[in-house]
């Protein structure tokens, strides 16, 4: 069973239509003990990071994630401010992440403020830095996904990051580290090259 | 490389698809729903959907059409019309829009801009601002679907709901509603100039070449049309269309 975990941050329906489309087994969190029960996860996510951290928190879902991700290391895949909660902390709140990777998050630095505005929003091309890892199966360099978001992960281990975009600053667009992945960027709303990415996560 | 959000906007009325010249003048396009799947297949960027008669009848869009909408779309979509509180917001979120557009009640409660973008984030926050040249007072910002003038200018309301924590300004002229003869670029200008946040052009779209103007000249980071998307030819015979990948990447080629 595939559980998409649902601690109030954003729409998780794109999510779940996505990968319904490959696999009728999952199901959007109300419990931990979905969680418990889930052969891998997915953490989506909206908004400001230290709220999601702390309604992580809230629904004392944070110690059942160590557990599930770190000790039984199943699949994880983060998106958007999901991937960004794997980070140790971030510029948005000030507050501690969940630290599955050595990383930070920080906003958008803009030179231009004219040409680059934030959030960014809308559709960029990625470049592939990691080869051969099977999230990115058919996936090739400047494929466009879809981004909303004004901040990014900053990787301290330059061997967790997947992908990077250039939006006036180089970002890492997605990790990954074992069993633990993420994307800035939206799959579930990238057409087919996004339906390709949810494809490779539930085949792993 | 960053690729310009291309955007059907697309108006609601009586749950039927319309479209308006100058706000007005409604005239009827299809079934929204059909709308939908065909921009699935001509794999759209974005869409926008506003419910034009939501405030006049004092209700907000329709829940069980944003869920409709929501299980179809294959892209990220947005809905508007009569949303007036942080709870409207919620339940049209968990109903499956990505984001709002805010218009009247921006205006009206300036604080709902505040909330909602602390509680959702600010992209999930977009406002739309309808302008119209007031013969006495230059251009003026609008709010009740253009019919009530406010005594706002452009660039001070774009720079307040920057601050407020607004996510995109959508800039929409409403003298250039379905006019399909280009977006008035200088106003697009004058406000990208002044925010730091996305501006995404809307109102007046009639080639693509337009979209390029929006992006070079006004600096916008989208771009939004109706008529183009939902008219063909010279007697705007009513075909829902989408420029193909390979027009698209011609045209920020240039």
């Amino acid at each position: 069973m595939i559980v998409i975990v649902d601690y109030g941050m954003g729409n998780l329906g794109s999510v779940l239509k996505s990968i319904k489309k490959i696999n009728s087994d999952v199901i959007i969190s109300r419990s931990g003990e979905d969680i418990l029960k889930a052969k891998k996860l997915v953490l989506p996510g909206v908004g400001n990071f230290s709220k999601g951290m702390e309604n992580l928190n809230e629904l004392n879902y944070i110690d059942i994630l160590n557990d599930r991700v770190l000790k039984d290391k199943i699949p994880i895949l983060g998106i958007c401010l999901g991937m960004q909660l794997f980070a140790s902390c971030s510029e948005e709140g000030g507050s501690l992440g969940l630290s599955w990777l050595d990383a930070t998050v920080v906003r958008f630095h803009i030179t231009d403020k004219m040409k680059w505005k934030v959030p960014h929003i809308g559709w960029n091309s990625i470049q592939i830095i990691k080869k051969n890892d099977s999230l990115l199966n058919g996936i090739n360099n400047n494929d466009l996904f879809y981004f909303v978001h004004s901040y990014h992960m900053k990787c301290n281990d330059k061997l967790d990051i997947l992908t990077s975009t250039n939006y006036d600053n180089t970002f890492v667009s997605s990790v990954s580290k074992g069993n633990i992945c993420g994307t800035q960027f939206h799959p579930e709303k990238s057409h087919d090259n996004g339906f390709n990415i949810i494809k490779n996560f539930i085949s792993i | 490389m960053f690729r310009p959000r291309i955007i059907p906007v697309l108006l609601l009325k009586d749950l039927g698809l319309v479209k308006t010249k100058k706000f007005r003048n409604s005239r009827y396009i299809g079934d929204p729903i059909n709308a939908v799947k065909i921009f699935n297949d001509l794999k759209a960027d974005e869409l926008i959907f506003l419910d034009i008669k939501a405030n006049k009848e004092n209700r907000k869009i329709s829940l069980d059409f944003v869920r409709k909408v929501g299980s179809e779309a294959n892209m990220p979509f947005a809905v508007g019309g009569g949303i007036k509180s942080v709870k409207d917001i919620k339940e049209i979120i968990s109903a499956g829009a990505e984001k709002v557009v805010l218009n009247t009640f921006a205006f009206l409660k300036p604080n709902l801009i505040r909330d909602a973008s602390q509680e959702f984030g600010s992209s999930t926050i977009s406002v739309t601002m309808d302008i119209k040249n007031n013969f006495l007072y230059g251009k003026r910002v609008y709010i009740y679907s253009g019919k009530k003038p406010t005594n706002q200018k452009p660039i001070e309301y774009a720079q307040k709901l920057e601050e407020l924590g607004a996510g995109e300004i959508i800039i929409n002229s409403i003298d250039r509603d379905g006019m399909m003869s280009g977006y008035d670029i200088d106003l697009i200008k004058l406000i990208s100039q002044n925010v730091s946040i996305p501006v995404v052009s809307s109102g007046g779209a009639g080639k693509l070449s337009h979209f390029y103007d929006a992006v070079n000249s006004g600096y916008a980071s989208g771009v939004a049309a109706g008529s183009l998307f939902v008219y063909h030819g010279a007697r705007n015979a009513v075909l829902i269309n989408y420029p193909s990948r390979e027009e698209v990447e011609e045209l920020w080629k240039k």
